[in-house]
């Protein structure tokens, strides 16, 4: 298992094996169309008949509907249908989005449009139809909809006390879920520690900010039954799924198609209300409706995340050695858990990470989940890891800090030993083979830690306060059903592809996957054209279309390469093997005897050519009449895949910042970052480098500069890209990204995820290095995001 | 309430005239009315520029210009910026960087990063950063984008030396 060939695995050249393509930079195929601007996103479809929505969304962060009067608005021009929440409810049955090995965890119904109450701030309560988005946007105008506003329950930590607003009072109270794992004696470990330390950590609310909003239009037929959705997504079956169950339909009459995606990192995979909405409408209309959620209801109505609260103990012995982590986190998820996910994964994730990188024996976390009439939170790139990583790492330095060490060397002690796998964290967390010191190692090759200290050192005498700051992390990546399939969600985790060789030699695969800009496509081309042995330029891959393409879950998770990747190469391995078969027939050899070489029929032994893959499919397809009656030739092939040994494959990595904090103005300066990780199987450097740069400049966005900012009132105040500040090309520093590759055993591809792993550790390398910084001014932060206004609180300079 | 304005002017090397609502936006009137998919709208107010588009031969966010201030314009977008070549070089730098993700900003991107090749032949790497940061990525990080736009810079100055 896990052998590859690969011209770096036998120390040859790539000249010396023109099929490889595993492990090269090769360019995206998909890329010429996205700079040519002839991509296809969805608000790019157009169709017969269309018509346009535009939602009145609640001003009120928690109000009862007293009444909807739609009389002036169906007087606007253009205005074809309003729709109200009970109008959908006859189309549409509502879900609930809870797990059920999740214990105990509960949330309330869920409408396309609410019923009786709106619950925060930006929930869509009525719909307006109209031939132009403009003419339902004056519709919208002229509705006349009457709240009763009621109390607002906003802070997260009040909303377990006495006498609070309970928001769904079916439930009894705001508590969704909660969890603790305990393993070890933490009592006995803090009784016995040389020193504890502590701080409570905050990670601010934040989203995701897809350049493309949320998109769809969705296109009843009542002539031949069939739903078909234009949708922005990264899951398209499950929504097929989704789609078909609430709108009583066959899975097999609902059609998803997923063009071009501008942007997702777990935005665009959820069920949202105001997209289900366009369905039901679609649905009583019979024609297509369109929706594009503008930035304004993109702020108010996208999933929002990592909005947490952590208390978190270190216990270590006089030597450095962790004995005990005892982490408390809180976090407020809005007013649903969102389906069919949830939104406790999130906080469950941090009780599966914290201290996850090293190596101790005593444990406790405890999440706990609560209701909050605010936009609702979910799954957002990195789910729980940058947080499970800015509460270890911080503690680890605030550890570090307390026995006089070295950050560097605290890591060192207590990083699991590269030769302890396979292994179970204290958490649970079952690990097949992770590489943290040889991970530690190529970074002390990258960063130039002497010169940096030495610069600090002088810097700090002319009153420049630079910091270096470091932080190791785990990443999960390549889910099994463990993850949402054993709680009850219709999401696979199993995927497939189907490979097809047509009569001129050219290959097309059809991939469960999808593409949303990581480079899906390219990889999936560069696998397919390993494993069939043609040139990578013969190879078009389809994706996001539910009605062509095999079953699977899309991507997510980082599960394209891991998955869908294993499933390409396992369909491309297997029409390798047919296609030899029929030639073995045609040349008169042992199918065992040839090969595939850049699309030629070779002799094994000698790599003599013996005929091109254009004259077999011609054979094949248009001659059938001239081979072996018993001969099979299906020149198209499907293999699924799904990972059954490990829950997850875990990855690591270690990040390291180098930035400079202006005492005088709190403005934090990124100079230069530094990322190693181990994806295992690198399929693309190219791409791999580019996902983990990008994901590092979300976790700055996170750590510097991103917040969802409510008032006390629910009243949300960043609603515009001018209020939410997003990272900017001036602002970020060079990435400097290195490779550890530790292959899963679990494939013959031996790829895990790579995209979120820039993300999980950025937060907490800037929030070490700031803190680095400050430190002969005696300040420290802990609650991101790290604003000019809380570093000079810290220090002091503002009260 | 809408009215509407006629105008004349020119796209893509074309000339044009439609009737135009009052209160369509530039991004509004490529989409919509002419079918230039290229430019996309991000947050259509003025701050994304994933609808930047050349007017006059300035970038110019789309989402801030008026369809009805437009007669006797010369308008370019992605899709003649694609078929003059004119860019040909940053396109394909794009391409070999890896410097589009989702592709979603990058019309936008082309257009601003082909003002620097025009504006600022001999930006630095900071100049770069600087004169993009009213593009914004949400998926590279930027740095594969700078690492283009300085591919080009080089190669188009070298091609002036050698020339």
């Amino acid at each position: 298992m896990n052998e590859i060939v690969t011209p770096q695995s036998l120390g040859l050249s790539r000249e010396d094996l023109p099929n490889s393509y595993i492990g090269r930079s090769v360019p995206r195929p998909n890329a010429r169309k996205l700079v040519e601007g002839r991509a296809s996103y969805t608000d790019d479809v157009d169709l017969p008949r269309l018509v346009h929505a535009a939602f009145y969304r609640s001003p009120h962060a928690h109000a009862r509907i007293v009444s909807i009067d739609t009389s002036a608005a169906m007087k606007v021009p253009g205005v074809v249908r309003v729709f109200t929440g009970a109008d959908l409810a006859k189309v549409c049955d509502p879900w609930v989005a809870v797990l059920a090995h999740l214990k105990g965890m509960k949330s309330a119904p869920q409408y396309p449009l609410p019923l009786e109450r709106a619950t925060w701030q930006g929930e869509a309560v009525v719909a307006v139809v109209a031939e132009s988005r403009a003419a339902a946007e004056d519709g919208v105008a002229a509705l006349a909809v009457e709240f009763e506003p009621l109390p607002a329950q906003v802070d997260m930590e009040t909303a377990l006390s006495p006498g609070t607003v309970v928001i769904h009072p079916e439930l009894g109270d705001n508590l969704v879920f909660t969890r603790t794992a305990e393993t070890g004696d933490i009592a006995a470990a803090m009784a016995a520690a040389h020193r504890i330390v502590e701080a409570t950590f905050h990670t601010g609310r934040h989203t995701g900010v897809t350049l493309e909003p949320r998109s769809i239009i969705a296109d009843y037929n009542r002539a031949d039954g069939t739903l078909t959705v234009h949708h922005s997504t990264q899951a398209p079956h499950m929504m097929q799924n989704v789609f078909a169950t609430q709108l009583r339909l066959a899975e097999s009459d609902v059609r998803v198609i997923c063009k071009d995606v501008g942007g997702s990192y777990g935005i665009k995979v959820h069920v949202y209300p105001d997209e289900m909405a366009v369905a039901c409408m679609s649905r009583i209309m019979g024609r297509p409706v369109k929706f594009i959620a503008d930035r304004f209801e993109a702020f108010g109505s996208d999933i929002h995340a990592r909005d947490h609260r952590i208390k978190g103990r270190l216990a270590v012995d006089a030597e450095g050695r962790f004995l005990a982590f005892d982490i408390d986190d809180l976090t407020g998820i809005g007013p649903y858990s969102v389906y069919p996910r949830t939104s406790a994964v999130e906080g469950n994730q941090v009780v599966n990470l914290c201290g996850g990188p090293y190596s101790f024996p005593n444990y406790r976390c405890t999440t706990t989940v609560v209701l909050q009439n605010k936009a609702p939170t979910c799954q957002y790139r990195a789910v729980g890891h940058p947080i499970a990583t800015a509460v270890t790492e911080g503690l680890v330095d605030l550890a570090a800090e307390a026995l006089g060490m070295d950050p560097v060397e605290i890591r060192r002690k207590n990083l699991i030993p590269d030769d302890a796998y396979p292994c179970t964290s204290p958490a649970g967390m079952k690990f097949e083979g992770l590489s943290h010191h040889q991970s530690l190692k190529t970074l002390l090759d990258m960063v130039p830690v002497d010169r940096i200290r030495a610069d600090q050192a002088e810097q700090r005498k002319r009153g420049v306060y630079r910091g270096l700051g470091f932080a190791s992390f785990i990443e999960l990546t390549n889910p099994s059903p463990f993850m949402y399939g054993i709680g009850g969600a219709k999401i696979s985790a199993q995927d497939g592809c189907t490979v097809r060789m047509d009569p001129d030699g050219s290959v097309v695969a059809m991939s469960g996957v999808t593409e949303q800009g990581q480079g899906t496509e390219a990889i999936l081309a560069q696998i397919v054209a390993h494993g069939v042995g043609v040139p990578v330029s013969k190879v078009r891959i389809v994706t996001g279309d539910t009605r062509t393409v095999p079953y699977g879950g899309g991507t997510w998770a980082c599960r394209g390469a891991g998955i869908g990747g294993e499933a390409a190469l396992l369909s491309a391995i297997a029409l390798k093997e047919q296609i030899l078969e029929v030639a073995g027939a045609m040349l008169q050899a042992q199918g065992p005897s040839l090969d595939i070489v850049m699309g030629e029929v070779v002799d094994k032994a000698t790599g003599q050519a013996r005929m091109p893959l254009s004259e077999l499919g011609r054979i094949v397809y248009y001659r059938g009449d001239t081979l072996p009656k018993e001969l099979s030739r299906e020149l198209v092939q499907t293999r699924h895949f799904i990972t059954k040994e490990y829950p997850f494959a875990f990855t690591n990595g270690i990040q390291a910042s180098w930035l400079e904090v202006d005492v005088e103005t709190g403005m934090v300066k990124l100079l230069e970052h530094w990322c190693v990780e181990d994806c295992g199987r690198v399929i693309n450097p190219l791409l791999v480098d580019e996902q983990v740069r990008g994901g590092i400049v979300q976790g700055i966005g996170g750590a510097l500069y991103e917040h969802c900012i409510y008032n006390e009132d629910g009243q949300l105040l960043t609603t515009t890209l001018a209020d939410y500040l997003v990272p900017m090309a001036a602002e970020m520093p060079d990435m400097h990204v290195g490779h550890v590759e530790t292959p899963t055993k679990e494939s013959l591809l031996g790829a895990k995820g790579a995209g979120e792993a820039g993300t999980a550790g950025a937060p907490a390398a800037i929030m070490n290095a700031i803190n680095d910084a400050l430190k002969p001014l005696g300040a420290k932060v802990f609650a991101q995001p790290f604003t000019p206004e809380r570093i000079l609180k810290a220090l002091g300079t503002i009260a | 309430m809408t009215t509407r304005i006629d105008i004349t002017l020119t796209v893509n090397g074309e000339r044009v005239s439609r009737s135009v609502d009052t209160r369509s936006h530039l991004v509004d009137f490529l989409r919509g009315d002419l079918g230039l998919a290229g430019a996309h709208t991000g947050c259509e107010h003025g701050v994304c520029g994933a609808c930047t588009v050349r007017l006059d031969g300035e970038p110019v966010r789309g989402c801030l210009v008026m369809a009805a201030s437009l007669d006797g314009a010369v308008v370019e977008t992605i899709e003649g910026l694609s078929d003059s070549g004119e860019i040909r070089d940053l396109q394909e730098a794009f391409v070999a960087r890896n410097a589009c993700q989702c592709g979603y900003c990058t019309p936008g991107m082309l257009v601003t990063a082909a003002d620097i090749l025009v504006q600022s032949p001999e930006a630095t790497r900071e100049e770069i950063r600087e004169h993009i940061s009213g593009n914004y990525c949400r998926c590279t990080g930027y740095q594969a984008i700078v690492d283009a736009v300085e591919d080009v810079l080089k190669a188009r100055a070298a091609k002036r030396e050698a020339a």
